[in-house]
Protein backbone atom coordinates (compact mmCIF):
# COMPACT_ATOMS: atom_id res chain seq x y z
CA UNK A 1 0.00 0.00 0.00
CA UNK A 2 2.96 2.23 -0.69
CA UNK A 3 3.44 4.58 -3.28
CA UNK A 4 6.07 7.14 -4.38
CA UNK A 5 5.25 10.35 -3.15
CA UNK A 6 7.03 13.89 -3.98
CA UNK A 7 9.13 15.61 -1.69
CA UNK A 8 7.67 18.93 -2.31
CA UNK A 9 4.65 17.84 -1.47
CA UNK A 10 5.14 15.77 1.40
CA UNK A 11 6.90 18.56 3.21
CA UNK A 12 3.91 21.04 2.35
CA UNK A 13 1.98 18.30 3.87
CA UNK A 14 3.80 17.91 6.92
CA UNK A 15 4.53 21.92 7.29
CA UNK A 16 0.77 22.23 7.25
CA UNK A 17 0.10 19.65 10.00
CA UNK A 18 2.57 21.23 12.11
CA UNK A 19 0.40 24.49 11.90
CA UNK A 20 -2.76 22.32 12.50
CA UNK A 21 -4.00 22.36 8.78
CA UNK A 22 -4.34 19.78 6.34
CA UNK A 23 -4.19 19.15 2.72
CA UNK A 24 -8.25 18.77 2.09
CA UNK A 25 -8.71 21.71 4.43
CA UNK A 26 -9.84 20.14 7.42
CA UNK A 27 -9.03 20.02 11.22
CA UNK A 28 -6.48 17.47 12.65
CA UNK A 29 -8.89 15.74 14.65
CA UNK A 30 -12.21 16.07 11.26
CA UNK A 31 -13.84 13.29 10.72
CA UNK A 32 -14.43 13.18 6.55
CA UNK A 33 -17.85 13.10 4.96
CA UNK A 34 -19.49 9.35 5.59
CA UNK A 35 -22.53 8.25 3.81
CA UNK A 36 -24.53 5.04 4.45
CA UNK A 37 -26.71 2.63 2.73
CA UNK A 38 -28.04 -0.27 3.69
CA UNK A 39 -29.79 -3.52 2.55
CA UNK A 40 -28.07 -2.52 -0.96
CA UNK A 41 -27.89 -6.06 -1.61
CA UNK A 42 -30.80 -8.59 -1.92
CA UNK A 43 -29.07 -11.65 -1.86
CA UNK A 44 -27.77 -10.85 1.47
CA UNK A 45 -29.04 -11.54 4.68
CA UNK A 46 -27.73 -7.86 5.44
CA UNK A 47 -25.83 -4.89 3.76
CA UNK A 48 -24.15 -2.08 3.38
CA UNK A 49 -21.84 0.48 1.43
CA UNK A 50 -20.11 2.92 3.38
CA UNK A 51 -18.35 6.23 2.19
CA UNK A 52 -15.72 7.88 4.34
CA UNK A 53 -14.88 10.73 2.30
CA UNK A 54 -13.40 9.25 -1.02
CA UNK A 55 -12.87 5.53 0.50
CA UNK A 56 -15.99 3.04 -0.17
CA UNK A 57 -16.30 -0.10 1.52
CA UNK A 58 -19.45 -2.43 1.16
CA UNK A 59 -20.00 -5.40 3.86
CA UNK A 60 -22.19 -8.02 3.66
CA UNK A 61 -23.87 -10.30 5.91
CA UNK A 62 -24.47 -13.98 5.44
CA UNK A 63 -26.50 -15.89 8.09
CA UNK A 64 -26.78 -20.05 7.82
CA UNK A 65 -27.77 -22.73 10.32
CA UNK A 66 -24.66 -24.59 11.06
CA UNK A 67 -22.89 -27.12 13.59
CA UNK A 68 -21.36 -25.15 17.19
CA UNK A 69 -17.90 -25.36 17.88
CA UNK A 70 -17.59 -28.07 20.75
CA UNK A 71 -16.71 -26.01 23.32
CA UNK A 72 -19.44 -23.52 22.55
CA UNK A 73 -22.20 -25.52 22.16
CA UNK A 74 -25.13 -22.81 22.66
CA UNK A 75 -23.16 -19.72 20.76
CA UNK A 76 -24.08 -18.58 17.57
CA UNK A 77 -20.64 -18.66 15.22
CA UNK A 78 -19.63 -14.95 14.54
CA UNK A 79 -16.51 -14.30 11.31
CA UNK A 80 -15.36 -11.51 10.01
CA UNK A 81 -13.21 -11.63 6.48
CA UNK A 82 -11.64 -8.62 4.42
CA UNK A 83 -10.38 -8.49 0.92
CA UNK A 84 -8.31 -5.93 -0.54
CA UNK A 85 -9.64 -6.86 -4.07
CA UNK A 86 -7.38 -5.13 -7.16
CA UNK A 87 -10.34 -2.82 -8.15
CA UNK A 88 -10.30 -0.58 -5.29
CA UNK A 89 -6.37 0.62 -5.32
CA UNK A 90 -3.67 -0.24 -7.91
CA UNK A 91 -1.28 -1.53 -5.44
CA UNK A 92 -3.91 -3.97 -4.58
CA UNK A 93 -3.25 -7.33 -5.71
CA UNK A 94 -5.75 -10.42 -6.24
CA UNK A 95 -5.31 -13.65 -4.95
CA UNK A 96 -6.16 -14.94 -1.03
CA UNK A 97 -6.03 -12.18 1.89
CA UNK A 98 -2.24 -10.76 2.65
CA UNK A 99 -0.89 -9.34 5.60
CA UNK A 100 -3.10 -6.18 5.21
CA UNK A 101 -6.37 -7.64 4.71
CA UNK A 102 -5.85 -10.04 7.89
CA UNK A 103 -5.14 -7.35 10.17
CA UNK A 104 -7.88 -5.25 9.21
CA UNK A 105 -10.34 -7.93 9.53
CA UNK A 106 -9.37 -9.35 12.73
CA UNK A 107 -9.42 -5.66 14.30
CA UNK A 108 -12.98 -5.38 12.71
CA UNK A 109 -13.82 -8.81 14.35
CA UNK A 110 -12.46 -7.54 17.61
CA UNK A 111 -14.47 -4.67 18.22
CA UNK A 112 -17.79 -6.29 17.18
CA UNK A 113 -17.12 -9.23 18.76
CA UNK A 114 -15.35 -7.88 22.43
CA UNK A 115 -18.02 -5.08 22.41
CA UNK A 116 -20.98 -8.22 21.57
CA UNK A 117 -22.59 -6.15 19.12
CA UNK A 118 -24.16 -9.33 18.25
CA UNK A 119 -26.26 -11.57 20.98
CA UNK A 120 -24.38 -14.99 19.96
CA UNK A 121 -26.07 -16.20 23.12
CA UNK A 122 -29.74 -15.75 20.93
CA UNK A 123 -28.46 -17.40 17.59
CA UNK A 124 -28.77 -20.89 18.99
CA UNK A 125 -31.65 -22.88 17.42
CA UNK A 126 -31.21 -26.53 18.65
CA UNK A 127 -28.63 -26.60 22.15
CA UNK A 128 -25.71 -28.54 20.92
CA UNK A 129 -26.46 -29.08 17.49
CA UNK A 130 -27.14 -26.38 15.43
CA UNK A 131 -26.60 -22.49 15.68
CA UNK A 132 -26.79 -19.46 13.53
CA UNK A 133 -23.52 -18.97 12.09
CA UNK A 134 -23.38 -15.28 10.64
CA UNK A 135 -20.39 -14.30 8.07
CA UNK A 136 -19.84 -10.73 7.75
CA UNK A 137 -17.43 -9.99 4.92
CA UNK A 138 -16.30 -6.72 3.60
CA UNK A 139 -14.79 -5.70 0.31
CA UNK A 140 -12.59 -2.32 -0.35
CA UNK A 141 -14.35 -0.41 -3.59
CA UNK A 142 -12.21 2.20 -3.68
CA UNK A 143 -9.42 3.10 -1.18
CA UNK A 144 -8.19 6.99 -0.04
CA UNK A 145 -7.23 6.25 3.25
CA UNK A 146 -8.69 4.94 6.69
CA UNK A 147 -9.87 1.18 5.73
CA UNK A 148 -10.26 0.67 9.17
CA UNK A 149 -12.90 2.84 10.41
CA UNK A 150 -14.63 2.69 7.00
CA UNK A 151 -14.25 -1.56 7.20
CA UNK A 152 -15.99 -1.22 10.93
CA UNK A 153 -18.59 1.53 9.69
CA UNK A 154 -19.89 -1.28 6.78
CA UNK A 155 -19.45 -4.33 9.05
CA UNK A 156 -21.50 -2.51 11.91
CA UNK A 157 -24.26 -1.08 9.98
CA UNK A 158 -24.59 -4.20 7.68
CA UNK A 159 -25.28 -6.45 10.92
CA UNK A 160 -27.34 -3.65 12.34
CA UNK A 161 -29.67 -3.64 9.18
CA UNK A 162 -29.44 -7.65 9.50
CA UNK A 163 -32.69 -10.74 9.11
CA UNK A 164 -31.70 -14.17 10.30
CA UNK A 165 -33.51 -16.09 6.83
CA UNK A 166 -35.72 -18.07 9.25
CA UNK A 167 -37.92 -19.05 7.02
CA UNK A 168 -35.42 -19.63 4.16
CA UNK A 169 -34.12 -22.58 6.39
CA UNK A 170 -37.83 -23.66 8.09
CA UNK A 171 -36.10 -22.45 11.01
CA UNK A 172 -39.13 -20.55 12.29
CA UNK A 173 -39.78 -16.88 11.07
CA UNK A 174 -37.57 -14.19 9.42
CA UNK A 175 -36.59 -12.18 12.60
CA UNK A 176 -33.92 -9.10 12.90
CA UNK A 177 -29.99 -10.13 14.03
CA UNK A 178 -30.03 -8.98 18.00
CA UNK A 179 -27.64 -6.26 18.32
CA UNK A 180 -26.83 -5.03 21.89
CA UNK A 181 -24.62 -2.11 20.91
CA UNK A 182 -22.24 -0.15 18.25
CA UNK A 183 -18.85 -0.23 18.51
CA UNK A 184 -17.33 2.11 16.65
CA UNK A 185 -13.66 2.03 15.67
CA UNK A 186 -11.54 5.90 15.26
CA UNK A 187 -8.23 5.63 13.91
CA UNK A 188 -5.39 8.13 13.85
CA UNK A 189 -1.32 8.21 12.35
CA UNK A 190 0.80 10.52 13.44
CA UNK A 191 2.55 12.34 11.58
CA UNK A 192 6.13 13.96 12.62
CA UNK A 193 4.99 15.09 16.11
CA UNK A 194 1.01 15.10 15.43
CA UNK A 195 -1.53 13.17 15.89
CA UNK A 196 -4.42 13.28 13.01
CA UNK A 197 -7.97 11.91 12.88
CA UNK A 198 -8.69 9.59 9.76
CA UNK A 199 -6.07 9.75 7.50
CA UNK A 200 -6.67 9.97 3.48
CA UNK A 201 -4.23 8.07 1.59
CA UNK A 202 -1.72 10.88 1.13
CA UNK A 203 -1.27 11.34 4.87
CA UNK A 204 -1.39 7.33 5.98
CA UNK A 205 1.72 7.28 3.20
CA UNK A 206 3.95 10.26 5.59
CA UNK A 207 2.56 8.61 8.82
CA UNK A 208 5.02 6.68 11.29
CA UNK A 209 2.46 4.97 13.23
CA UNK A 210 -0.77 4.06 13.53
CA UNK A 211 -3.57 3.40 16.37
CA UNK A 212 -7.30 2.30 16.00
CA UNK A 213 -9.48 2.04 19.59
CA UNK A 214 -12.61 0.82 19.22
CA UNK A 215 -15.76 2.66 21.74
CA UNK A 216 -18.78 1.23 22.89
CA UNK A 217 -21.90 2.48 23.30
CA UNK A 218 -20.61 3.53 27.20
CA UNK A 219 -17.33 4.89 26.12
CA UNK A 220 -15.71 1.77 27.18
CA UNK A 221 -12.64 0.59 25.13
CA UNK A 222 -13.63 -3.08 23.46
CA UNK A 223 -10.12 -3.25 20.86
CA UNK A 224 -7.13 -1.62 20.12
CA UNK A 225 -4.75 -2.28 17.46
CA UNK A 226 -1.61 -0.46 17.18
CA UNK A 227 -0.02 -0.40 13.44
CA UNK A 228 2.85 0.86 11.47
CA UNK A 229 6.84 1.24 11.79
CA UNK A 230 6.62 4.11 14.64
CA UNK A 231 6.35 4.61 18.34
CA UNK A 232 3.64 6.48 20.07
CA UNK A 233 4.36 8.38 23.81
CA UNK A 234 1.88 7.92 26.62
CA UNK A 235 0.87 10.76 26.39
CA UNK A 236 -0.21 10.21 22.77
CA UNK A 237 -1.79 7.84 23.74
CA UNK A 238 -3.66 9.54 26.48
CA UNK A 239 -4.70 11.86 23.41
CA UNK A 240 -5.62 9.09 21.42
CA UNK A 241 -8.31 7.82 23.67
CA UNK A 242 -9.93 10.94 24.21
CA UNK A 243 -10.44 11.65 20.76
CA UNK A 244 -11.46 7.86 20.10
CA UNK A 245 -14.57 8.65 22.69
CA UNK A 246 -15.67 12.04 21.56
CA UNK A 247 -15.37 11.19 17.97
CA UNK A 248 -16.87 7.72 18.70
CA UNK A 249 -19.68 9.12 20.24
CA UNK A 250 -20.36 11.38 17.21
CA UNK A 251 -20.33 8.92 14.57
CA UNK A 252 -22.49 6.76 16.18
CA UNK A 253 -25.50 9.80 16.20
CA UNK A 254 -24.79 9.51 12.27
CA UNK A 255 -25.67 5.96 11.97
CA UNK A 256 -27.47 5.52 15.36
CA UNK B 1 -11.38 -13.46 26.62
CA UNK B 2 -15.72 -14.74 25.82
CA UNK B 3 -15.42 -18.02 28.10
CA UNK B 4 -17.70 -18.41 30.93
CA UNK B 5 -16.65 -19.98 34.36
CA UNK B 6 -17.42 -20.54 37.83
CA UNK B 7 -13.60 -20.56 38.82
CA UNK B 8 -12.69 -17.48 41.26
CA UNK B 9 -9.29 -16.57 39.35
CA UNK B 10 -8.80 -13.40 41.89
CA UNK B 11 -10.06 -14.34 45.47
CA UNK B 12 -11.02 -12.27 48.41
CA UNK B 13 -6.98 -11.67 49.39
CA UNK B 14 -6.31 -10.19 46.60
CA UNK B 15 -4.55 -13.62 45.43
CA UNK B 16 -4.51 -15.16 41.81
CA UNK B 17 -4.65 -18.47 40.89
CA UNK B 18 -1.21 -18.88 40.96
CA UNK B 19 -0.26 -17.00 44.04
CA UNK B 20 0.07 -13.90 42.39
CA UNK B 21 -0.70 -10.57 43.55
CA UNK B 22 -2.59 -7.97 40.91
CA UNK B 23 0.69 -6.42 40.33
CA UNK B 24 3.15 -8.98 39.99
CA UNK B 25 4.61 -11.26 37.06
CA UNK B 26 5.01 -14.56 36.63
CA UNK B 27 8.50 -15.81 36.64
CA UNK B 28 11.05 -14.77 34.06
CA UNK B 29 13.55 -16.60 32.51
CA UNK B 30 15.79 -15.31 29.48
CA UNK B 31 18.74 -16.72 27.94
CA UNK B 32 20.85 -15.37 25.04
CA UNK B 33 23.01 -17.37 22.05
CA UNK B 34 21.09 -20.81 22.56
CA UNK B 35 21.46 -21.92 19.19
CA UNK B 36 24.19 -22.73 16.81
CA UNK B 37 23.19 -21.68 13.27
CA UNK B 38 21.51 -18.67 13.55
CA UNK B 39 23.33 -15.55 13.85
CA UNK B 40 21.76 -15.22 16.98
CA UNK B 41 19.34 -16.28 19.59
CA UNK B 42 17.35 -16.20 22.91
CA UNK B 43 15.27 -18.61 24.92
CA UNK B 44 12.32 -16.97 27.25
CA UNK B 45 10.12 -18.54 29.91
CA UNK B 46 7.56 -15.87 30.96
CA UNK B 47 5.94 -18.35 33.30
CA UNK B 48 4.82 -21.90 31.25
CA UNK B 49 5.59 -19.63 28.27
CA UNK B 50 8.43 -21.62 26.40
CA UNK B 51 9.56 -19.74 23.29
CA UNK B 52 12.83 -19.08 20.86
CA UNK B 53 13.65 -16.82 19.20
CA UNK B 54 16.35 -16.96 16.35
CA UNK B 55 17.78 -14.06 13.78
CA UNK B 56 19.02 -14.57 10.38
CA UNK B 57 20.96 -11.29 9.00
CA UNK B 58 21.04 -8.58 7.65
CA UNK B 59 21.20 -11.18 4.60
CA UNK B 60 20.14 -10.60 0.57
CA UNK B 61 16.33 -10.03 0.76
CA UNK B 62 14.02 -12.47 -0.58
CA UNK B 63 10.87 -12.41 -1.97
CA UNK B 64 13.04 -9.54 -4.04
CA UNK B 65 10.34 -7.53 -4.39
CA UNK B 66 10.42 -6.28 -0.93
CA UNK B 67 13.44 -5.21 -0.82
CA UNK B 68 13.94 -1.37 -0.03
CA UNK B 69 16.88 0.47 -1.44
CA UNK B 70 17.12 2.99 1.24
CA UNK B 71 17.09 0.78 4.56
CA UNK B 72 16.51 -3.21 5.41
CA UNK B 73 13.27 -4.49 6.28
CA UNK B 74 12.67 -7.20 9.05
CA UNK B 75 10.75 -10.15 8.81
CA UNK B 76 9.37 -12.11 11.64
CA UNK B 77 7.38 -15.38 11.19
CA UNK B 78 5.50 -16.49 14.83
CA UNK B 79 5.21 -19.98 14.63
CA UNK B 80 3.27 -22.08 17.29
CA UNK B 81 4.08 -25.33 17.50
CA UNK B 82 1.71 -28.32 17.05
CA UNK B 83 1.94 -29.25 20.66
CA UNK B 84 2.29 -26.08 22.35
CA UNK B 85 -1.30 -25.90 23.24
CA UNK B 86 -3.71 -28.45 24.69
CA UNK B 87 -5.67 -29.47 21.99
CA UNK B 88 -3.22 -30.07 18.70
CA UNK B 89 -2.58 -26.92 16.56
CA UNK B 90 -2.39 -27.44 12.89
CA UNK B 91 1.20 -26.51 11.65
CA UNK B 92 1.40 -23.68 9.20
CA UNK B 93 0.42 -19.86 9.41
CA UNK B 94 -2.90 -19.11 10.19
CA UNK B 95 -4.73 -15.46 10.36
CA UNK B 96 -3.93 -14.78 13.66
CA UNK B 97 -0.27 -16.13 13.24
CA UNK B 98 0.02 -13.77 10.25
CA UNK B 99 -1.59 -10.83 12.08
CA UNK B 100 1.36 -11.30 15.16
CA UNK B 101 4.28 -11.54 12.73
CA UNK B 102 3.00 -8.41 11.23
CA UNK B 103 2.92 -6.33 14.81
CA UNK B 104 6.02 -8.03 15.98
CA UNK B 105 7.97 -6.82 12.94
CA UNK B 106 6.35 -3.39 12.62
CA UNK B 107 7.41 -3.25 16.50
CA UNK B 108 11.18 -3.92 15.61
CA UNK B 109 11.77 -1.99 12.43
CA UNK B 110 11.22 0.83 15.33
CA UNK B 111 14.05 0.05 16.92
CA UNK B 112 16.39 -1.41 14.09
CA UNK B 113 19.63 0.52 12.84
CA UNK B 114 17.47 -0.42 9.18
CA UNK B 115 19.08 2.44 7.69
CA UNK B 116 22.79 0.94 8.12
CA UNK B 117 21.72 -2.33 5.66
CA UNK B 118 19.62 -0.86 2.73
CA UNK B 119 18.16 -4.42 0.46
CA UNK B 120 18.86 -6.20 3.04
CA UNK B 121 16.14 -8.78 4.86
CA UNK B 122 17.06 -8.72 8.77
CA UNK B 123 14.46 -12.03 9.16
CA UNK B 124 13.28 -13.09 12.87
CA UNK B 125 11.95 -16.35 13.80
CA UNK B 126 9.82 -16.88 16.63
CA UNK B 127 8.90 -20.43 17.71
CA UNK B 128 6.85 -21.16 20.28
CA UNK B 129 6.98 -24.78 22.60
CA UNK B 130 4.59 -24.23 24.77
CA UNK B 131 1.59 -21.42 25.20
CA UNK B 132 0.28 -20.22 28.17
CA UNK B 133 -1.49 -16.56 27.41
CA UNK B 134 1.54 -14.15 26.36
CA UNK B 135 2.73 -16.00 23.59
CA UNK B 136 3.42 -12.92 21.55
CA UNK B 137 5.42 -10.78 24.12
CA UNK B 138 7.61 -13.39 25.21
CA UNK B 139 8.33 -13.80 21.66
CA UNK B 140 8.88 -10.35 20.94
CA UNK B 141 11.00 -9.89 24.03
CA UNK B 142 12.80 -13.19 22.79
CA UNK B 143 13.29 -11.50 19.09
CA UNK B 144 14.62 -8.61 20.61
CA UNK B 145 18.04 -10.50 22.81
CA UNK B 146 18.26 -12.42 19.64
CA UNK B 147 18.82 -9.72 17.28
CA UNK B 148 21.45 -8.20 20.18
CA UNK B 149 23.07 -11.42 20.04
CA UNK B 150 23.48 -11.22 15.99
CA UNK B 151 24.81 -8.28 16.79
CA UNK B 152 22.30 -5.98 14.92
CA UNK B 153 22.65 -2.67 15.94
CA UNK B 154 19.81 -0.98 17.66
CA UNK B 155 18.29 1.82 19.52
CA UNK B 156 16.96 -0.31 22.19
CA UNK B 157 16.06 -3.28 23.55
CA UNK B 158 12.23 -4.10 23.41
CA UNK B 159 10.48 -5.99 26.18
CA UNK B 160 6.64 -6.53 25.93
CA UNK B 161 4.20 -7.63 28.64
CA UNK B 162 0.28 -7.65 29.35
CA UNK B 163 -2.11 -6.17 31.17
CA UNK B 164 -5.41 -6.93 31.58
CA UNK B 165 -8.73 -7.95 33.73
CA UNK B 166 -10.07 -10.90 35.60
CA UNK B 167 -12.94 -10.93 38.10
CA UNK B 168 -12.89 -7.22 37.78
CA UNK B 169 -9.45 -6.30 38.51
CA UNK B 170 -7.18 -5.25 36.61
CA UNK B 171 -4.12 -7.68 36.58
CA UNK B 172 -0.18 -7.62 35.04
CA UNK B 173 0.57 -10.39 32.66
CA UNK B 174 -2.49 -12.82 32.33
CA UNK B 175 -2.18 -16.27 32.76
CA UNK B 176 -4.06 -18.67 30.72
CA UNK B 177 -7.20 -19.20 32.53
CA UNK B 178 -7.17 -14.83 33.45
CA UNK B 179 -7.50 -15.22 29.46
CA UNK B 180 -9.61 -17.17 29.01
CA UNK B 181 -11.79 -16.47 31.46
CA UNK B 182 -11.18 -12.73 32.18
CA UNK B 183 -12.44 -9.37 30.71
CA UNK B 184 -9.51 -7.81 28.61
CA UNK B 185 -6.22 -8.16 27.89
CA UNK B 186 -3.58 -5.43 26.30
CA UNK B 187 -0.47 -6.59 25.40
CA UNK B 188 2.25 -3.42 25.08
CA UNK B 189 5.83 -3.56 23.80
CA UNK B 190 7.92 -0.18 25.10
CA UNK B 191 11.47 1.02 24.03
CA UNK B 192 12.44 1.40 27.53
CA UNK B 193 14.89 4.09 27.10
CA UNK B 194 11.52 7.07 26.56
CA UNK B 195 8.48 5.04 26.88
CA UNK B 196 7.59 5.04 23.89
CA UNK B 197 5.18 1.57 22.97
CA UNK B 198 5.97 -0.25 20.14
CA UNK B 199 3.40 -2.51 20.11
CA UNK B 200 -0.03 -2.38 21.33
CA UNK B 201 -3.36 -4.37 21.47
CA UNK B 202 -6.38 -4.52 23.48
CA UNK B 203 -9.46 -6.51 23.27
CA UNK B 204 -12.38 -6.93 26.23
CA UNK B 205 -13.69 -4.45 27.77
CA UNK B 206 -12.04 -1.49 29.95
CA UNK B 207 -12.94 1.62 31.46
CA UNK B 208 -10.27 4.41 31.09
CA UNK B 209 -9.65 4.37 34.48
CA UNK B 210 -8.73 0.23 34.39
CA UNK B 211 -6.78 0.74 31.06
CA UNK B 212 -4.41 3.91 32.38
CA UNK B 213 -3.44 1.61 35.59
CA UNK B 214 -3.31 -1.21 33.55
CA UNK B 215 -0.84 0.62 30.89
CA UNK B 216 1.25 1.76 34.37
CA UNK B 217 1.74 -1.79 35.49
CA UNK B 218 2.52 -3.17 32.25
CA UNK B 219 5.61 0.04 31.82
CA UNK B 220 7.23 -0.96 35.09
CA UNK B 221 6.77 -4.65 34.26
CA UNK B 222 7.95 -4.20 30.67
CA UNK B 223 11.02 -2.63 32.55
CA UNK B 224 11.69 -5.07 35.09
CA UNK B 225 11.92 -7.46 31.71
CA UNK B 226 14.38 -5.40 29.85
CA UNK B 227 16.62 -5.65 33.11
CA UNK B 228 16.83 -9.49 32.79
CA UNK B 229 17.26 -9.32 28.92
CA UNK B 230 20.53 -7.50 29.31
CA UNK B 231 21.86 -9.30 32.14
CA UNK B 232 21.03 -12.22 29.34
CA UNK B 233 23.85 -10.75 26.98
CA UNK B 234 25.80 -9.77 29.25
CA UNK B 235 26.31 -13.75 30.60
CA UNK B 236 26.37 -14.17 27.01
CA UNK B 237 29.20 -12.38 26.35
CA UNK B 238 31.34 -12.54 29.35
CA UNK B 239 31.16 -16.10 28.43
CA UNK B 240 32.02 -15.72 24.63
CA UNK B 241 35.04 -13.29 26.26
CA UNK B 242 36.36 -16.42 28.92
CA UNK B 243 36.13 -18.67 25.55
CA UNK B 244 38.32 -16.23 24.03
CA UNK B 245 35.96 -15.85 20.62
Amino acid sequence: MTEIMSEIKRDHMMKLIAEGKRLDGRGLTDVRNIEVLTDVIESADGSARVKLGKTEVIAGVKIIPGTPFPDTPNIGVLTTGAELIPMAHPTFEAGPPGEDAIELARVVDRGIRESGMVDVEALCIVPGEEVWMCFVDIYALDYDGNLFDAANLAAVCALKSATIPGEQYGKGENKPLPITCLPISITEVKVGNDLIVDPNFDEEQISTARLTVTTDDNGNFRAMQKGGRGSITLDELSLCLDRAVEKGAEIRKIIG
Amino acid sequence: MSGHTDMVLVDENGLRIDGRTAEQHRPFKIEAGVLNNADGSAYVEIGKNKVLAAVYGPRECHPRHLQDPTKAIVQCKYNMQSFSVSDRKRPGPDRRSIEISKIISEALEKVVLTELYPRASIDVYIEILQANAGTRCAGLTAASVALADAGIPMRDIVPALACGKADGHVLLDLNKEEDNYGQADVPIAIIPSTDEIVLLQMDGNMTREEFDRGIKMAVAGCHELHELQKDALKRRYSKKAQEGN
